[in-house]
Parts: structure tokens; C-alpha cells; sequence
């Protein structure tokens, strides 16, 4: 299988700070690998490295296959992040927003009609502004969804969703063509989704396995911690 | 090319749909003149010689406004990450906002002249091509290097302040031969003087918008 994402010793540092150490991961094309672990411990920051918006201060990273570092725009061609912002413009509406990000990047007129139905927007033709938390993550989805990524990097994506919201999310996200890496709170729900996970604690890799087995190695944290 | 004109257009549909901040932005080019009329007070003479200083000031003050406006729109909920990852080139991503800007510059500093007229009761005695060249050569001088410093300082706090702070300095020449040649064109140019401030200012518009076209990209990516 051909590597989309391959890391080797990666490591990220803020200042006096290692945000993320000794990063080896091998993603798949079409792996889905589910990033777990406490507040800080360093997903974000994976998550903005592979997604090249964030130079790693040692280590190496290949992005299908090329280092992004010396062509980050092809790379970027091919990925597409949902982070903790929604990524839009809040004077805009939800259909000009996708319009406006697929002409600013030269894509091809997506279609806006199906990527509103996926988000569950297609009634709300006022500025992303009068929307709630919810929606706007459905709509950070939508485009990313029509982008129709080969490697899909989601943050939190269940956030601030209700429970119908976390199911709509979690169907678009079985329907992305390429990988995806997601870092999630939601460990059971995002089980679901993938095929393997990472727990992260402190930077570093703790644990790697079946994704189904994330939430006990998980607990196994917080019990080391005393935090059970 | 392509994307450029994507960004231009789309920043000019975020004006179009908030024109109550570009009515605010307006007003306060107003309330500038007519504080810079108020203080000189009722001497017509004194207000028509400093009328050309009056404009580009109002337009300076007001162009702080709306540059820092022009990224606050892409950082407040991260589009400027989508933008990026789009992918979009970030030259494209300069040209196409230094344009928008410069086209609300250019729109700002023509309104500002009809209420320089009226409020200094100022006259065209020079020649109105002049000035034309002048208000495009200026307002073009601001938005470039405006732009770049909007970029620069989007993600700090306290940037409404770092902002002008940054960018008077810089643009002090283009700001005297803006006046200069403004000046020229509304109390007349017997000397035939205005050309070379035109020229001073074209030359000051092709460093910037190519310095700052150049650099753009190493600070948006920092």
C-alpha cells in the first residue's frame, strides 16, 4: 500500500517546549487512523505539520511520497484540514462560501447544492455569522468535502455537534475518497470510523493498535495517571 | 493570474455585503476633515492652500481602518488556512487583496475631494488629469505596503496600534508627493512641477508592490 504520510523521528518544539518527539507514523492511502489522547498532548500540533501549515523542528516528513518542504503547494493539492476554526468567512453565506474558496483555489464550480445537504445548510442562505458552533463545523466539513481530498486531516470534527450532528459528520467522513487522520475526544464514535489509532501522551507515541482497542488504551492512561 | 482576480473579487463581495463598516469608513474620512477644517478655522485661505494635505490625511487615517479590516476578515474564523491549503499562491493572495484595497483607497480618496471642495472651499486652478494620477499613484503607493504590514501583524494583539505605527514611516514619501502633486493640480503648476512628482511616485509604487509582492509570501507562511 503507498504511503500518503510518513514521519520519521518527527518533533516539533515551541520555544523551551517539545510539543511533539520522536513522531514515527506510516499512513496508508486509504487508512483511516484515529489520534487520541489528553488536552496538550500534541494533536493539534501533528495534525498542523502534516497539514505543512507548521514546519517540524527535527525530524522528517514525506507527503505522498515527496518532502513538502521543498513543494508544499503540490502537497497542499492534495490534503485538506478541518481544523479548530471553521475556515470561512463569517459575512459570507454557506453557498458563497464554498464558491468562493473553490474559485480562490481554481477548482472546478463544486457542487454547492450536494455539499449543503451533506452539512444540513441547505435551508440557511444568511451569513455564516448568524449559524451556531454546530453548524459551522458542518460547514467547515462541506469544504472540505468538496475538496475530495487524498489525505483528510480533521480536528475534533465532532466538536460542538449534537448527537444528529455527530451522526451527518460521521457519515460524510465514511464517504471521504482518500485517508483520513482524525484527532477526536469522541474515542467511541470516532472508533467506528477507522481502522487503527495512536494515543499521543506528552509528545510522544504511547501506544499504536486496532482502533476498537483505543478507548481501553485510553482508560489505561488515566488510570496510570490517577485520573480514574 | 486566475487566482488573484478570485481574491479580488471575493474581497470586494465581503465589502459589498458589509457596507455599513464602508459607510463607517466614509464617515470617518468626514468627521477628519471636518476636525482639520475646524481647527485651521474660517481663514479660506489657509484651508484652501492645505487642501490637498487635508485629503491624503483623511485617507491615510482611514486606510489604517480598513487595512487591518482586510486580514482581520481572513484570521477571525481561519480562512486564511483554507485559503492556503486551497492551495492558493500566496503572490496571488497579495495582488489580488493589495488590489481590492487599492480599489476602496481609490474610491475613499474620491469622495474625499467633492468634500474638500465644500468644506475648505478649494478651487481647480491646475490641470484635473494631475490630480486623477495623482489619487490612483497614491492610494496604490498606500495599499501595497499596507497590505503587507496587515499581513504581517494580523495574528497580534494590539495590532490596530502596530499598524500605522509600521506603515507611516514607510510611506512618507509617497505622502509627500501625493500632496505635492495634488496640491499642484488644485492651485495650478506654472513650473510645470507636477510630472516629476508623478514620476517620484510611480517609482515609489513599483518598489513596493514588488518588495512587498516578494516578501508576502515568507510572512504569511511565518
Amino acid at each position: 500500500m503507498e504511503a500518503v504520510v510518513q514521519t520519521r523521528d518527527l518533533a516539533c518544539r515551541y520555544g523551551a517546549r517539545w510539543a511533539l518527539a520522536r513522531v514515527d507514523l506510516e499512513i496508508g492511502a486509504q487508512e483511516r487512523v484515529l489520534i487520541v489522547g489528553p488536552n496538550g498532548c500534541g494533536k493539534t500540533t501533528l495534525l498542523r505539520i502534516l497539514a505543512t501549515l507548521e514546519p517540524p523542528s527535527r525530524g522528517s516528513l514525506t507527503l505522498f511520497g515527496a518532502d513538502p518542504s521543498t513543494n508544499a503547494l503540490e502537497a497542499r493539492r492534495r490534503l485538506a484540514l478541518l481544523g479548530h476554526a471553521p475556515g470561512v468567512y463569517e459575512d459570507l453565506s454557506a453557498a458563497e462560501n464554498l464558491r468562493v474558496l473553490a474559485d480562490c483555489a481554481g477548482r472546478p464550480v463544486p457542487d454547492v447544492d450536494a455539499a449543503l445537504r451533506i452539512a444540513g445548510l441547505e435551508n440557511r442562505p444568511d451569513p455564516v455569522r448568524r449559524l451556531s458552533a454546530g453548524m459551522r463545523r458542518r460547514l467547515a466539513l462541506a469544504v472540505l468535502w468538496i475538496q475530495q481530498p487524498d489525505l483528510a486531516l480533521l480536528d475534533e470534527p465532532f466538536a460542538q455537534l449534537d448527537p444528529g450532528g455527530i451522526a451527518r459528520v460521521g457519515e460524510a467522513i465514511r464517504n471521504l475518497p482518500g485517508a483520513v487522520v482524525f484527532a477526536s475526544h469522541q474515542v467511541r464514535h470516532a472508533a467506528l470510523l477507522c481502522d487503527r489509532a495512536i494515543l499521543l501522551d506528552e509528545g510522544q507515541i504511547r501506544w499504536s493498535g486496532a482502533a476498537d482497542q483505543a478507548e481501553d488504551a485510553w482508560r489505561a492512561l488515566h488510570i496510570e495517571r490517577g485520573q480514574l | 493570474m486566475r487566482q488573484t482576480l478570485a481574491i479580488f473579487r471575493k474581497d470586494l463581495l465581503i465589502e459589498w455585503r458589509t457596507a455599513s463598516r464602508t459607510v463607517a469608513l466614509m464617515s470617518f474620512a468626514f468627521i477628519v476633515l471636518l476636525i482639520l477644517s475646524f481647527a485651521i478655522g474660517a481663514e479660506s485661505s489657509a484651508l484652501q492652500l492645505h487642501a490637498a494635505a487635508y485629503i491624503w490625511i483623511a485617507v491615510l487615517l482611514s486606510s489604517t481602518l480598513l487595512l487591518d479590516r482586510s486580514f482581520r476578515v481572513e484570521v477571525e474564523a481561519g480562512a486564511l488556512h483554507s485559503l492556503l491549503l486551497g492551495p492558493v499562491r500566496p503572490a496571488a493572495l497579495f495582488f489580488g487583496k493589495a488590489l481590492a484595497n487599492f480599489v476602496q483607497l481609490l474610491f475613499l480618496g474620491t469622495i474625499t475631494i467633492p468634500l474638500v471642495i465644500v468644506l475648505c472651499d478649494a478651487t481647480f486652478q491646475g490641470q484635473v488629469w494631475v490630480m486623477a494620477v495623482a489619487l490612483i499613484l497614491g492610494t496604490a503607493g498606500l495599499a501595497a505596503p499596507g497590505t503587507l504590514y496587515a499581513a504581517m501583524i494580523a495574528r497580534l494583539q494590539g495590532r490596530q496600534l502596530m499598524l500605522p505605527l509600521l506603515l507611516f514611516p514607510l510611506i512618507v514619501p509617497v505622502l509627500v508627493a501625493a500632496v505635492k502633486a495634488t496640491s499642484l493640480a488644485m492651485l495650478g503648476d506654472p513650473m510645470n512641477q507636477a510630472e516629476a512628482w508623478l514620476v517620484l511616485l510611480l517609482c515609489f509604487n513599483l518598489i513596493y508592490w514588488c518588495l512587498a509582492g516578494v516578501l508576502f509570501g515568507r510572512v504569511i507562511e511565518s
